[in-house]
């Protein structure tokens, strides 16, 4: 009993260091990706499809490929997965964890690099390093997908005046043969360097064990 | 004096003649006494001699050409007076911009308000006080309906947990610590205080605990803090009203009393409930009885604005009738009805109520702080230094202990968690003001009533001249976060609105129910049910990504028309348009036959030509009508003619959505429809084949953008370059060039050319 408990404890260590969870988060976040498994120890694309609350998001698809992205993992790999362990869950996670009073503004500067990498990752579906107006194009009418005919009309415009943005902001002279190729990770984070992501991009992970399976609400 | 006397021609002359205005002021309400008088005389000598005296009257005077009836003007007169004083004030402040760096305007307001008082005492004349009546009803409530409909709600509702501790057990921390502290001070033998008891104590502690949203409101505008520190000190402002409304009945209907028992102390917290809660609630059915009438407005424009001032105005006294939370009341109307009514009311009212709202809210805002220190001046005082110091100083205290003392608390439930340094600029903005002046006016008369306004006015003078004239060197010393300029970017919408269901989602997958999935379906709630009741039309499914760009769409373009030569373009100088983006498509679907440069050049004059003359058309003037067209309103045909060059530039810029919204009689409808539609679009991705289809208009239409000429040389030479330029886009970019020149804009003489390449074409 006692062995196993400390392996445990060392298991959870390892994601700890890993991710910066809590041990008390960790454990939450493994009962809910038992209860998406069914038990098992991977889970696959339809298990996260299957969640009854996602079906109201119009960007629910991108969401669950970012689950399966081999380059949300930090390793340098590219790709998607197929079905995922527990370690990689919890890995995705991490990318929604909030600065705390004792970050440093470096820190705060790396986690704020951290998560507009993962929206990055989420557009650039071909990973090719840029954001092309196809794939802009795209993301913007996901999000007006809810919307019916209209939206898909306005997407397109939508998206080309977003990109045309980007492109003024960054390059600001450009001759008129000039293409311009994409939004790169480099034009991205400064378009995006207003919202300050550090701060927003986040969402509360319990530490007590509230949250419930079924329905109902749990205090947070 | 000597500050304001300085010379600088404009600020001298416009000083001078507010001090004449003052002291015809003064003059005038010394003689009407006098002209009371002797008109009185006159009417009773007439009135009993019956008609042969009137005969007599007749005979004996001539006609009077020249007659002076002052008080039949007088009350409105006076009003005015004084608001323009106030005004020619504030002017001559901004006018001298040394001293408007250092000292907030509500400082140099006050001081105004002092000297005037002094004058008019001086000369021994009854000094106007800001008594209750008309600041809580008149002066306050415009403030108060300004900030409210401005709210932003996101901050506000992400860190209303925070806001409401502050409000509510930060108020009724302070209270009681101060009241309780006064008493102990007022035990202290030789401060000749023994006659104050407990409960006048406390009564005093819930006057002055609460913080001043006016006061905040006039001090955080100018230091431009950031959005997180600002929504809280102002959030606490606007919140803690239900505290101070319940605490102050309680205290005064039990000083008469005098004991205070359990039973009573929760039936003050369930009143706190009650007034906290019916206020919002009122607010709110008066803010959905204002959407829904601004549901049926589009044939009466011009009354919009009415609307919405009188439902929240509504709002405000209903809720005060019941003795309710009336500024609650107020915030929760103008927020509940803003998002419905902005969709559903024209540009110029949105603009209307903007101005007029910001208009009211400043003169009150002046007015207020002038009369509180006509009110110093003029009212009776008791000072006692014992009283006044210990008050100055427990208000400092318990602020501070207050804050840090709840930030603790609060930053174990907070995620993003308030730093020392925002700790500090929470508690060094508890600002009191006119809210404190005017409820401890509104005590009975007794010694102490006058002692307790010294200490009251003390405290205000304090807070406002040495906290507000040093919060902007320490927030600089501080390097605290300043407002980011938020240029309102697209793709900052776009990610937004991305993140928020990026959130919502993950949360889902995590399980729990958080602050994202709530409001994920409150908005859902939203769309599906209330915005068909609330909204008229078509608006009410557009979601909220297309308004956003709708509205930017529109700001630009009338960026664009309405800043002259002299202003500086506001928007990015850079030579990307929307060629630079568009992949090289495939092959093109339509070959365009070029034309020469001079032949093109010719086509544009004669165009140009013809087009203007169809612009001199007579208008009937009706007082009821508002003009159709925004453009011929603002601008002079000349600004005009110069901003042709850049709009050219520019309209390569700006895309349109393709015409599916609401026809409304204002900028909207200036949508120019080109009568021949030039292309039509055949690539199979976009479905917007049928929404690109031309709409039979009037020639007038075309006139109404297509206006003036351009300058010759210059513009020309760019124009030709331009188009060459058409010559080689895309069909792609063509289609989107068309669509420009749709709405809003000036098309310019690519539409021309289309138009005309087409006419040779056909021909």
């Amino acid at each position: 009993m006692g062995a196993s408990q400390t392996r445990s404890a060392h298991k959870y260590q390892d994601l700890v260091d890993r991710t910066g969870f809590s041990v008390e988060q960790i454990k939450n976040l493994h009962k809910r990706f038992r209860h998406l498994s069914g038990n098992e120890e991977t889970i696959s694309k339809e298990n996260l499809d299957r969640i009854p609350a996602l079906a109201n998001n119009p960007i629910k698809k991108q969401i669950v490929d970012a689950f399966f992205d081999k380059r949300n993992q930090h390793q340098d790999e590219v790709g998607s997965f197929e079905e995922i362990g527990f370690e990689q869950f919890l890995m995705v996670m991490s990318h929604f964890r909030p600065p705390t009073l004792k970050t440093t503004e470096d820190e705060k500067e790396a986690l704020r690099k951290e998560k507009l990498r993962f929206l990055f990752n989420m557009h650039d579906t071909d990973n090719d390093g840029t954001i092309t107006l196809e794939e802009y194009r795209k993301v913007v009418e996901e999000l007006l997908s809810k919307s019916g005919a209209m939206g898909l009309e306005a997407a397109k415009a939508i998206a080309d005046a977003a990109m045309l943005e980007v492109a003024s902001t960054n390059v600001p002279h450009m001759a008129p043969d000039d293409f311009y190729e994409g939004i790169t990770f480099e034009h991205f984070e400064q378009i995006l360097k207003g919202l300050e992501m550090e701060s927003r991009m986040h969402i509360r992970f319990l530490d007590v064990d509230t949250t419930t399976m079924r329905c109902g609400k749990s205090t947070s | 004096m000597a500050v304001l006397l300085r010379p600088a021609r404009g600020s001298s002359g416009l000083l001078l003649a507010a001090f004449l205005c003052v002291l015809f002021l003064v003059f005038v309400s010394a003689s009407s006494a006098g002209r009371d008088v002797v008109s009185g005389n006159n009417e009773t000598r007439r009135d009993p001699a019956g008609g042969v005296t009137e005969e007599e009257d007749t005979h004996k005077k001539a006609f009077p050409v020249l007659s002076f009836k002052y008080n039949h003007v007088r009350k409105p007169f006076e009003i005015s007076l004084w608001i323009l004083l106030a005004l020619l004030m504030k002017l001559g402040f901004h006018i001298i911009p040394r001293v408007s760096n250092v000292v907030p305007e509500s400082c140099l307001l006050i001081f105004v308000g002092l000297l005037v008082g002094g004058i008019i005492k001086a000369i021994g004349e009854e000094a106007p006080i800001l008594d209750d009546k008309l600041f809580f009803l008149y002066l306050l409530p415009p403030i108060i309906l300004d900030a409210g409909y401005f709210l932003p709600i996101r901050a506000f509702t992400e860190n209303l947990g925070t806001i409401l501790v502050f409000a509510v057990i930060g108020t009724l921390w302070n209270a009681f610590f101060i009241g309780g502290m006064m008493y102990a001070v007022c035990q202290i033998e030789g401060a000749g205080l023994g006659g104050v008891d407990l409960l006048s104590c406390l009564l005093f502690g819930s006057i002055i605990s609460a913080v001043d949203p006016v006061a905040v409101l006039a001090v955080f505008e100018e230091i431009h803090i950031n959005e997180l520190l600002h929504i809280l000190v102002f959030g606490e402002s606007l919140l803690n009203d239900a505290v101070t409304v319940v605490l102050y009945h309680l205290f005064e209907e039990f000083s008469h009393a005098g004991t205070v028992t359990v039973v009573d102390a929760v039936l003050g917290v369930v009143c706190f409930f009650v007034v906290s809660l019916g206020g919002i609630m009122v607010g709110a059915i008066y803010g959905i009885l204002g959407a829904f009438t601004s549901r049926f407005t589009s044939h009466t424009r011009v009354i919009e604005p009415l609307f919405v001032f009188l439902y929240s105005y509504m709002a405000y006294l209903s809720a005060e009738v019941f003795h309710l939370s009336g500024i609650m009341s107020l915030i929760a109307c103008g927020v509940v009805m803003r998002p419905y009514v902005e969709a559903n009311i024209s540009h110029k009212s949105y603009t209307t109520i903007k101005y007029f709202l910001k208009m009211w809210s400043s003169v009150s805002e002046t007015l207020i702080f002038i009369f509180l220190g006509v009110s110093t001046v003029a009212g009776p005082h008791a000072w006692n230094w014992t009283f006044v110091i210990f008050t100055v100083v427990l208000c400092l205290v318990s602020r501070v202990l207050g804050v840090i003392g709840l930030t603790y608390i609060i930053n174990k439930f907070r995620i993003v968690k308030l730093t020392k340094k925002d700790q500090f600029i929470v508690a060094y903005g508890g600002l009191r003001g006119a809210i404190a002046f005017s409820l401890g006016f509104l005590l009975k008369n007794s010694e102490m009533k006058y002692m307790f306004l010294t200490a009251i006015i003390t405290v205000i003078f304090f807070t406002v001249f040495v906290q507000g004239m040093t919060i902007r060197p320490l927030v600089e010393l501080l390097a605290v976060k300043k407002k980011k300029e938020s240029k309102g970017s697209i793709n900052e919408e776009i990610h937004t609105q991305f993140l928020d269901h990026l959130l919502t989602g993950i949360e889902d997958v995590c399980g729990h129910y958080g602050h994202h999935h709530w409001k994920d379906k409150l908005n859902r709630f939203n769309k599906a049910y209330v915005k068909r009741w609330l909204i008229t039309g078509e608006r009410s499914t557009e979601p909220q990504l297309i308004s956003f760009y709708n509205k930017m769409e529109m700001k630009q373009a009338m960026m664009l028309v309405e800043s002259g030569s002299t202003a500086k373009l506001p928007a990015i100088v850079s030579s990307v348009s929307m060629q630079n983006i568009q992949p090289k498509g495939p092959s093109r679907r339509r070959a365009i036959p070029s034309i020469s440069k001079s032949r093109e050049a010719e086509i544009r004059k004669i165009l140009r030509g013809n087009l203007q003359q169809t612009r001199q058309r007579l208008r009937s003037y009706s007082r009821h009508d508002l003009f159709m067209d925004p453009f011929e309103d603002n601008v002079s045909e000349v600004r005009f003619r110069k901003q042709r060059v850049e709009m050219e530039r520019r309209m390569s810029h700006y895309l349109t959505v393709p015409a599916n919204r609401q026809e409304t009689p204002s900028v909207r409808k200036v949508c120019f429809e080109p009568e021949n539609q030039v292309f039509t679009y055949d690539d199979s991705e976009s479905p917007r084949g049928p929404t690109a289809q031309p709409h039979p208009s009037p020639a007038d239409a075309v006139s109404l953008l297509n206006e003036s000429p351009q300058r010759p040389n210059q513009s020309k030479a760019q124009r030709s370059t331009g188009g060459d330029k058409t010559r080689e886009k895309d069909p792609d970019e063509q289609e989107e060039q068309q669509k420009l020149s749709r709405c809003l804009s000036d098309p310019g003489p690519n539409q021309e050319e289309e138009e005309e390449e087409d006419g040779s074409g056909r021909s």
